[in-house]
């Protein structure tokens, strides 16, 4: 029902059911806020979005009041600047005086606010209880003292990661945001996704930086350092520096990263294929003998956290295969290490990823007989665009650097891991080929495709129907785990993405990204798959000499060191 | 406990006195009515104020005295423990009755005085130093030369409708409510009338919520019978937590049953098949009185399956809360009672609609709920004749602080301020003057005394900027430091903060630290400090604005009332603690000004020794002196002192 209300003097249309601030939103007025992000319940925590409503003896919070017929809202009276000024003054009188030395100077929305605000002085005085820094944890550091309590990341991780790793404890001016019997993050539940680092609004979470190490390694004249980028760092870097993204932008990057002083650049879509290779044959196997099924992806090192840490009994479910990242560092320290005349212990792999829960995983798996990590170093994107500015690369004077390295073909279904769906519909194609010995046709999966949390589709391979579910949000994929114990039986496969929406939108990515970014990251990877002639793993030649030279059969690695991991339960560790 | 092992006595009750609700019985009914409502007496009856209040001022050690007496002479008499009759400073409260004789109240009745009062009823010597007064009974003798107790002040002027039995009849027996008419009403409301005409029946009545919204009790009901759900709960809001209101703990104690009525008759009129009571864990007696008194009233079928046949059903269940401040506020409370934070939401929604659980919640306070069943029985006119033109009916008030008499009353709304003070209290103790009247709590406003010619009533004392809350009636008298008082509250209140909104949880603590700062006293000051304390002050007041108009709950909104309300009328306390450093009524330590009397001081010594910041010089057997700026008004020196020498400003 739609009826009209008045803002700012002016009649605007509101419809039953919205808050005030949607149809702020709508009609283009800004009211600030700390706590609120579309999409999660709003809880009306900071204040800040408060308006003045005739007749309402108090401010009203925009974001979280119903817009009611009679209502004549006034947004930026005297009054309510008055209430907001005062609302930031107190926040800053218990915050830490280091902006200049914090991590989110420039991007904190505190910071921001005090500036339109016309705070030009530390007006309230207050007396700050000295607090820890969590910083322990491999992926995530967290900061008590930069915190305001708005509640983002405990609404983020009960809400759409649905794993709860933290919540407010204490009460009245002593409360914060405490984890499991007040221990670290890398002790507790907590999945390491970094989605509570992409909402808050202060320094207080942070990814942990391995941007030091990196730097001494590219400087450390002993080692060979080397780069691994996922498929959605060129978006990342276009976005940051306004490139086009185009094919090209891939060379530039690639530049640049030599000029930073990585030996050699690899593209992990590679990987991709081989893990597409190797869970196709597993899945194949898995059908054949109906057992294990369904059948759950593992590249996402949060999805396989979650099922280690609270869903053990999935373990058996899901995939053995290595995750990309994984199989690229040992291919390469392989590679190197036969072609380049390295010592194993010497290459310095680094990786740029758009996740934190990867720099953990970097830490679970070492060469068998040199106890030398796969992968040494990884960054997030957000990182590596760090690292560039601070390595004074301008990209106007770059000249695209052609792909030059081993393993630099890939099939365009390595580039589609980077968002969900996407590497479903990779494997699919694969499965099919190696179930069938014949080509998917059309290739393009509709169903698994756009800015949806749960995708489903039916497929046909041969006589059979294949029923694949895309889930992701951790929440989401605790609700398909809730419907498979329910009695859901004919899933077949399952990709499960971490992040809501898959990589593009991962923990290590760009701070608040809007829908709108989203799909245009989304729309790059598609269009590579558009153009690209090679569109599946099977097809790509790389893999395929890799198989009859070096691998054998897919699914055949004996020794499970490249390709295959063995699952234990965290408890049982 | 009397009479719970007597089924075929309830069972007689219900069928004739509450299926029976034209009030006329036959002669035999009315006989043992009269025989249970403890109107005849076949042996003497001593009943003892068993309430909280009174087992603090001694009542258990009474109990016992009186036990022993009755032992030691041989006297056939039962012992009635009864709940609190809201004359608190009179505690402990004894009563006795004779056969054909009146009940008789003595106050202040601890266990010293037990043989010497009882003594003096049963040998006839009265009147007695601690006798308070007599009860009326129609066909009693009464005692001579003995008021009655509606002449006193205290109880002249009220109107006990909620607390009507509070104190007179035993809370731990059902017969003493049904034989006074109790759950008439519910059976009347279930056999007769629908959900919707008992909200009809409520709204009409005019009855506003007693917890300080003074909201439409029967439109709320009516939202919540109007919303589609497959469950809805009532929830019965007992979870006082106000420094200085006890009256929910009163009533719990006194007269369980009326809540009980009032919750299944409003639980019936929303189409609740399940209600909370939510009160603090730390009400131990109130519990132990509630839990019996719910397993009564389903043994009677007052609640449970088919009550009355009618096919309505109720489970009643306590729930106990941690005793948070904030969980009084309904939102919060009901987080509470789902087992997460009790930290209150915005509303809308309100609970009425979506509530617990998300179901449609009414949830009232127990003196609304304790209010119905007497609306039900005597029609909406009936109570709409009490009180004034926008508030009706009565308001349980608790007097505390610095009044002759302290306690539990209720009155009619409209009732003037200044009359509580004056005759209900009976003035300001030790003839002091009165300074001011704190109303509605932690969180309510001071009152000063010109503006106590206002009545009691939601809008009236809404013009004057205060709120009657929950009930609670602080006095002050003159020697309150209203700078200190104020700090106090604020202490209270952001402690009891829930941390949620940045308004409340930071804003009540700058308002906290820069009240600390005025009533303290920096050893070296400089003039940096000097000058933030002087602006915290411009602080205070804006503060005060934006954390009224933008907390999220009622804790926060109303926080600054005390610091906002005495700025007001106090402004000049304040400038004093800031200007001259001074507080005139010597409660804030740091402030006080210690001189020695040369007259008086014999040069003992002892104050030189004890004092810690070594301030005090001076020579043995001369008077001795205190360096103004090293002392730090700890006020040692002026404990220690036997000669009264040390004095301050």
């Amino acid at each position: 029902m739609q009826f009209e209300i008045e803002v700012n003097d002016e009649h605007v249309i509101a419809r039953r059911g919205e808050t005030i601030k949607n149809v702020l939103d709508r009609i283009g007025v800004k009211v600030p806020t700390l706590c609120h992000i579309n999409g999660f319940t709003p809880t009306g925590n900071c204040r800040l979005c408060v308006v003045e409503v005739d007749g309402l003896p108090g401010l009203v919070p925009s974001c979280s009041h119903p817009v009611e017929e009679w209502m004549k809202i006034r947004t930026h009276t005297p009054r309510v600047l008055k209430a907001r000024k005062t609302l930031v003054e107190l926040l800053l009188a218990g915050h830490p005086n280091d902006c200049l030395y914090c991590e989110k100077n420039g991007r904190c929305e505190l910071q921001e606010l005090s500036y339109e605000m016309q705070i030009r002085e530390r007006k309230y005085q207050s007396r700050r209880i000295p607090v820890q820094i969590d910083k322990a944890c491999p992926s995530i550091e967290r900061d008590p003292a930069k915190c305001i309590l708005c509640e983002r990341c405990i609404r983020v991780c009960n809400e759409m990661i649905g794993v709860g790793a933290i919540e407010i404890i204490g009460r009245g001016s002593e409360s914060r945001i405490g984890t499991t019997y007040n221990k670290g993050l890398n002790t507790n539940a907590c999945v390491k996704c970094g989605q509570c680092i992409t909402v808050c609004p202060t320094g207080a979470l942070i990814e942990k930086t391995a941007i030091h190490t990196v730097l001494e390694a590219l400087n450390n004249p002993r080692l060979y350092p080397v780069v691994q980028f996922s498929p959605t760092l060129p978006a990342a870097i276009a976005e940051e520096f306004n490139l086009k993204s185009t094919k090209d932008v891939l060379n530039i990057v690639r530049a640049a990263m030599k000029k930073m002083g990585f030996r050699q650049v690899f593209d992990i879509s590679m990987a991709a294929d081989l893990t597409l290779m190797e869970e196709a044959a597993e899945i194949a196997e898995r059908i054949r003998t109906q057992e294990g099924l369904p059948f759950f992806t593992s590249c996402c090192p949060s999805w396989v956290r979650y099922v280690e840490e609270l869903k053990p009994v999935y373990l058996s479910s899901l995939s053995t295969t290595r995750s990309p990242q994984q199989i690229m560092g040992r291919m390469i320290k392989q590679y190197i290490t036969t072609s380049a005349g390295q010592k194993a212990e010497d290459v310095f792999v680094v990786s740029a990823m758009p996740c934190t829960a990867k720099k953990e995983e970097a830490g679970k798996d070492f060469i068998k007989d040199t106890q030398v990590p796969f992968v040494d170093a990884v960054l997030t994107n957000r990182e590596i665009i760090k690292l560039i500015h601070l390595m004074g690369i301008d990209f106007s004077f770059l000249e695209p650097e052609p792909e030059d390295s081993a393993f630099s073909i890939r099939s365009s279904s390595g580039k589609l891991f980077g968002m969900a769906g996407g590497h479903l519909e990779g494997l699919i194609r694969t499965l099919h080929f190696q179930m069938t010995g014949q080509e998917m046709n059309p290739l393009k999966i509709q169903d698994l495709r756009g800015l949806k949390t749960r995708k489903e589709a039916r497929i046909k391979i041969g006589k059979q129907i294949i029923n694949v579910v895309s889930v992701s949000g951790l929440a989401h994929a605790k609700h398909l785990l809730e419907e498979i114990e329910a009695g859901r039986r004919e899933i077949h496969i399952v990709e499960v993405m971490a992040c809501p929406y898959g990589c593009l939108n991962g923990g290590g990515q760009r701070q608040g990204a809007d829908e709108k970014s989203l799909k245009s990251r989304m729309k790059i990877l598609y269009d590579i798959d558009e153009e690209e002639i090679i569109k599946a793993a099977h097809k790509n030649p790389t893999i395929t000499g890799l198989y009859e030279n070096f691998l054998g059969k897919p699914n055949n690695d004996r020794d499970r060191e490249f390709l295959h991991v063995s699952r234990v339960a965290r408890q049982e560790k | 406990m009397t009479g719970s092992g007597t089924p075929k006595l309830t069972e007689f009750l219900v069928e004739k006195v509450v299926k029976n609700y034209s009030g006329i019985y036959d002669k035999s009914t009315a006989e043992l009515l009269s025989r249970v409502r403890r109107e005849k007496l076949s042996q003497p009856a001593i009943f003892i104020g068993m309430g909280s209040c009174g087992i603090t001022a001694g009542a258990d050690k009474t109990l016992k005295a009186v036990e022993t007496y009755l032992t030691e002479n041989k006297i056939k008499a039962d012992i009635i423990k009864v709940g609190c009759m809201g004359l608190c400073s009179a505690e402990p409260l004894l009563d006795v009755q004779l056969p054909g004789k009146t009940r008789l109240s003595f106050a202040n009745a601890t266990a010293g005085k037990v043989d010497d009062l009882l003594n003096s009823v049963f040998h006839h010597t009265l009147p007695h130093d601690n006798i308070l007064g007599q009860y009326r009974f129609h066909g009693h003798e009464e005692w001579p030369g003995i008021t009655s107790l509606e002449e006193l002040p205290f109880f002249g002027l009220q109107y006990r409708m909620v607390l009507k039995n509070t104190g007179i009849i035993s809370p731990e027996d059902i017969h003493d409510y049904l034989a006074r008419g109790g759950y008439k009403s519910l059976f009347k409301t279930v056999l007769n009338y629908t959900p919707e005409k008992v909200c009809e029946i409520v709204e009409q009545s005019e009855l506003r919520g007693r917890a300080g919204g003074g909201y439409l009790t029967g439109r709320k009901w009516l939202v919540a019978l109007e919303t589609g759900s497959d469950q809805k709960y009532l929830i019965c809001n007992a979870d006082e937590s106000d420094p200085g209101a006890y009256m929910d703990r009163t009533l719990l104690e006194g007269d369980p049953h009326r809540v009980i009525e009032g919750i299944a008759i409003a639980a019936y009129a929303i189409g609740a098949k399940k209600a909370y009571i939510y009160l603090r864990s730390d009400y131990k007696r109130a519990i132990v009185i509630l839990r019996d008194a719910i397993r009564q009233a389903r043994e009677c079928g007052f609640l449970g399956e088919n009550i009355f046949g009618s096919g309505f059903n109720l489970t009643v269940q306590i729930s106990q809360g941690a005793g948070a401040f904030v969980c009084g506020e309904e939102t919060a409370l009901i987080a509470s009672l789902e087992g997460g934070r009790g930290i209150p939401r915005e509303k809308p929604p309100f609970p009425a609609e979506k509530g617990l659980l998300g179901r449609p919640t009414v949830v009232n306070n127990i003196e609304t709920l304790a209010n119905v069943p007497a609306i039900l029985e005597n029609g909406p006119a009936w109570f709409k004749a009490i009180g004034t033109k926008t508030s009706k009916g009565t308001k349980v008030i608790c007097i505390s602080g610095k009044g002759v008499r302290t306690g539990v009353v209720e009155v009619p709304m409209g009732t003037r301020l200044i009359d509580i003070v004056n005759t209900l209290a009976g003035g300001i103790k030790n003839g002091k003057q009165l300074k001011a009247v704190l109303l509605g709590g932690p969180s309510g406003v001071f009152v000063p005394p010109q503006d106590l010619e206002t009545e009691i009533g939601f809008d009236t004392l809404q013009e004057i900027g205060a709120g009657i809350g929950i009930g609670g009636m602080v006095l002050l008298d003159e020697e309150t430091c209203m700078v200190s008082l104020s700090k106090y509250f604020m202490e209270f209140l952001q402690k009891e903060s829930c941390g949620k909104c940045i308004p409340c949880r930071e804003g009540t603590k700058r308002m906290l630290e820069i009240l600390e700062g005025i009533t303290r006293r920096p050893r070296e000051e400089s003039s940096h400090e000097t000058l933030e304390r002087f602006k915290g002050v411009v602080q205070l007041e804006n503060l005060a604005e934006v954390i009224r108009d933008t907390s999220l709950c009622g804790l926060g909104q109303n926080a600054p009332g005390p610091v906002l309300s005495s700025l007001k009328w106090f402004r000049e306390e304040y400038e004093e603690h800031i200007f001259d450093r001074r507080c005139a009524a010597g409660v804030c330590h740091d402030l006080r000004t210690f001189f020695i009397d040369v007259d008086l001081c014999n040069g003992c010594n002892i104050c030189q020794r004890k004092c810690p910041e070594n301030a005090i010089i001076g020579t043995v057997k001369m008077p001795h002196f205190i360096i103004e700026n090293k002392c730090t008004g700890c006020g040692i020196c002026f404990d220690s002192c036997k000669f009264n020498a040390i004095y301050f400003k």
